[in-house]
């Protein structure tokens, strides 16, 4: 069992973050463009950032270009890799102009740094996850390569995603490593790792499937996790079968682009019937070649799909965060338990327990009076030590669990509004793709009609 | 020989878009497997009382053919297949029934059994009695490669509908339905028809025109008129973009086949997560209840695609073929004629004789001529009538595919609306 550092256990104080643009002015208002509404008070006087009132500078953050770039990674070997620049603007007055403040080049191994700095140090908060690191559930149209335009340009939209989320998070907003990516280039990668957040990590965490025997978990976290589990299932289950059905449309779709081609041709032998075959074919063409468009939308919605895919394993990261703490907890307690009946048993000669110290006095005779003393001191050292630790654990777990569900609660709101847009933009795009269908067959059955 | 299809619509790399030819080949693509295989003709079928007639309302659906509906008088059905096993083969036979008010029939209904071979021998006869006429074509007589069982019912089915589709153009062509051998087989039970069959050019006589038939295709046809010349031609081209449709349209039933077994998991998929969840549960059941709805109007729109669309392309295919055979004989009446004209040139005595024959041959020409261009001006408008009607009909079936689909997907919409003015809405980028 590794030993997390202790003040690990609280929530962190990552140093308090400037105001963004003017040094003097109130509270930042780091307010993404896409705030889903006005951040609440939650924090206690424990943050050092107090105040609250968001003055109405916004902040606006786009990831607007990739680039291909080529250079020595840390092994001095030849690589090619992307970057994407990262712009951030602040907005004056509401209808204002807004101004361009910082913009930077970063890459996604970059962005991985900033999430992994930001779940070790806000562990009870669901961190946004970032777009998938390599093209998953793509079906035959789709590159599963890295640098395929496309792939690179859904990642760009996904990485702007992903800071517009944690920008609007009322927590996660605050910090300064975040405030550093956005604004400091050079040495950013060396100021994260100072903090020694590596170091810091639970390693159990990464074990996903580990199981400790907890007693007492909070139910909810169970049912949470339990509930995360299958929605990572259902949702990886629904976007294999949709690529697989994306695959097939376009098949459909495809193959009509034939129909073109032998209408046209057809029409070349035919007198009356030319024309109406010349422009059907060309409704063939049409119907055919609309279905690039169509499925590109399909695509973003997949994508707004696999956000929550992987939110899911955030989610399923405070629980299991959760399940640790309780784990440590109940350890904690029962060793405890274990000092005092020792304690006790030392105190009234009584030895009920095994102990190794028992064993050895048996062989090799029993100990002094001034030894026993001195080991029940020692042993009520710890207690009272063990005791402590406990309350402030116990004060900890609580604390966790509070701020924790506070964010869980925040956070299904986000989801429950999000994807049920997003099923409604499913709609609409279904919705759009008949339409195209109804006006392209009307018109062949014109022609066909005339023919 | 297809030629490839070039690339056509955008998006070029995918395997579905502009598929050579060799792609689009069809799996199951005719290879002549043996399905009978004994001589049936010395096989008495089942002898099967005629059952009672059908209404004339069921036959209606038969008629296909705008050309006089009024003074049609001859209404012909085939339904009801029998599968007859006996030691020797398996066959099927189906019920012929037929509906006239013609005065040279003895009846006014009538209602036999007849086995592929026996439209075989009536597509022959005919053949053989108007050489220059267009007979329509019948459905393959070999089993389409990859099938399991020979007999099953798709293919019955479709065969059926081939069938019933051969006698009612026989039954619409002004000269083939007054047809005495058409007469018989519409009529004679099933024991007398045997006999009948038997009345025909004996074996030695028909190896004797085979023989005559292949030494007059060497030759050739010297001076074929232009008018012909034209019609062959049109005939390779439009054989060939008829072969490519129904390849095309083949392939669409496929894919989309394969599309609607796919799309048949989505809608149960979200159902599943509707149950995971709370405030999502309606939305997602809404979206599930719409793609199942969905999925039932493709299957729709495939069975359409498959029932309406391919058999009328594919008989297309088939006249294509069979009209090829019509060209060839028109020239073999022709290469006749100018071989005995040409002996005539070189006969110096008895000359007579040969004369006589030449004058018959030239009128022989005459008729055949005559006969192929009033029916190929026939077939002309049947065909541009079929296949416009065909496709006009395929393009009204998606339209309202795509209008079902769209009425679900709104109120889908509109019933989440209400709830969703609940909520302020969101600001979208």
């Amino acid at each position: 069992m590794e030993q997390a550092a202790p003040d690990l256990e609280r929530p962190l104080q990552p140093a308090p973050l400037e105001p963004l643009g003017h040094p003097d002015a109130g509270p930042e208002a780091a307010v993404g463009e896409e705030a889903e509404g006005a951040p609440d008070e939650e924090d206690p006087g424990d943050r050092t950032m107090t105040e609250n009132n968001f003055c109405l500078k916004k902040i606006e953050i786009s990831v607007s270009e990739a680039e291909k770039r080529t250079g020595r990674n840390a092994m001095n070997m030849q690589e090619t890799y992307t970057a994407y620049l990262v712009e951030t603007r602040s907005v004056e007055h509401i209808d204002g102009p807004s101004v361009l403040t910082d913009s930077l080049w970063r890459r996604y191994s970059e962005f991985e740094l900033l999430r992994n700095y930001l779940l070790v140090y806000y562990p009870h908060i669901v961190v946004p996850p970032l777009p998938e690191k390599r093209a998953e559930f793509v079906w035959h149209k789709l590159s599963a390569d890295n640098m395929d335009p496309d792939f690179v340009e859904r990642r760009r939209i996904g990485l702007e995603n992903f800071l517009l989320r944690v920008a609007s998070h009322p927590i996660l907003c605050r910090d300064k490593i975040f405030y550093l990516f956005l604004t400091q280039e050079g040495n950013w990668k060396e100021i994260v790792n100072e903090t020694g957040f590596q170091l810091k990590a639970d390693s159990r965490l990464k074990a996903l499937n580990a199981t400790f025997r907890v007693k007492n978990p909070d139910k909810r976290f169970t049912e949470l996790k339990h509930y995360s589990d299958e929605l990572q299932s259902v949702i990886s289950h629904l976007l294999r079968v949709r690529a697989r059905v994306a695959d097939r449309l376009y098949g459909v779709y495809k193959v009509h682009g034939n129909y073109g081609r032998v209408f046209s041709e057809w029409s070349a032998i035919e007198k009356e019937m030319g024309d109406g075959l010349q422009s059907a074919g060309h409704h063939m063409d049409v119907y055919a070649s609309s279905i690039d468009d169509i499925l590109e939308d399909e695509e973003h919605y997949a994508d707004q799909l696999k956000e929550y895919l992987f939110y899911a394993e955030a989610l399923r990261a405070v629980c299991r965060k959760h399940e640790l703490m309780q784990y440590d907890l109940e350890m904690a307690a029962q060793d405890l338990a274990s000092k005092k009946q020792q304690c006790e048993e030392l105190a009234t000669g009584t030895v009920r327990t095994f102990s190794l110290k028992g064993m050895t006095t048996k062989l090799f005779g029993q100990e002094t009076p001034e030894q026993r003393e001195s080991r029940i001191k020692v042993l009520e050292e710890q207690i009272s030590e063990g005791e402590q630790q406990l309350k402030a654990k116990n004060l900890e777990g609580r604390e966790f669990v509070k701020n924790a569900w506070a964010d869980i609660e925040r956070f299904k709101e986000q989801k429950n509004r999000d994807l049920k847009e997003a099923l409604i933009s499913y709609a609409v795009m279904q919705i759009s793709m008949c339409k195209k269908g109804i006006q392209v067959w009307t018109n062949a059955k014109e022609c066909f009609s005339k023919m | 020989m297809e030629e490839p299809l070039p690339a056509g619509g955008a998006g070029g790399d995918g395997p579905c878009a502009l598929l050579p030819a060799a792609a689009l080949a069809l799996d199951g693509d005719e290879d002549d497997l043996e399905l009978f295989s004994k001589d049936a003709s010395l096989m008495d079928m089942n002898s099967l009382s005629p059952t009672m007639p059908t209404s004339p309302l069921s036959m209606i659906n038969q008629v296909k053919f705008e050309d006089e509906p009024d003074l049609k008088d001859l209404f012909i059905t085939v339904d009801d297949p029998e599968s007859h096993v006996t030691t020797l083969e398996t066959f099927v036979t189906y019920r012929v029934a037929t509906q006239t008010s013609r005065g040279e029939f003895d009846a006014s209904e009538f209602a036999v059994r007849r086995r592929y071979q026996d439209f075989l021998w009536l597509k022959g006869r005919l053949e053989e009695a108007h050489p220059t006429l267009i007979v329509p074509p019948l459905p393959e007589k070999f089993v389409v490669k990859g099938m399991v069982e020979r007999f099953n019912d798709s293919f019955i089915e479709t065969r059926r509908r081939a069938l019933s589709t051969f006698l009612t153009r026989i039954a619409d062509h002004p000269t083939l339905t007054f047809s005495e051998d058409f007469k018989v087989f519409l009529t004679a039970p099933d024991g007398e028809l045997s006999a009948h069959k038997r009345q025909g050019p004996g074996l030695l006589s028909k190896v004797g025109q085979t023989v005559r038939a292949a030494a007059l295709a060497l030759r050739g046809v010297r001076g074929r008129p232009a008018e012909f010349e034209a019609m062959s031609g049109f005939l390779e081209a439009f054989s060939q973009k008829v072969g490519l449709l129904h390849k095309v349209s083949q392939r669409i039933c496929k894919e989309e086949r394969e599309y609607v077994d796919e799309m048949k998991e989505l809608g149960p998929i979200h159902a599943l997560w509707a149950e995971l969840e709370e405030d999502l549960a309606d939305t997602l059941q809404g979206v599930a209840g719409c793609l199942d709805r969905c999925c039932q109007a493709t299957e729709r729109r495939l069975r359409g695609l498959a029932e309406a669309l391919l058999p009328v392309v594919h008989e297309y295919v088939l006249y294509g073929e069979m009209l090829m055979g019509v060209m060839k004989r028109r020239d073999h009446i022709q290469a006749e004629l100018e071989s005995k004209a040409e002996a005539l040139t070189y006969k110096k005595a008895d000359t007579e004789l040969l004369r006589e024959e030449v004058g018959k041959l030239e009128d022989k020409l005459e008729c055949a001529n005559t006969a192929l261009r009033a029916d190929w001006e026939r077939w002309r408008q049947n065909m541009r009538h079929d296949l416009t009607s065909a496709f006009t009909a395929t393009a009204e079936r998606n339209v309202r595919y795509y209008e079902q689909c769209l009425a679900t997907w709104e109120s889908f919409l509109a019933a989440q609306s209400d709830l969703y003015a609940k909520e302020p809405p969101e600001d979208k980028p």
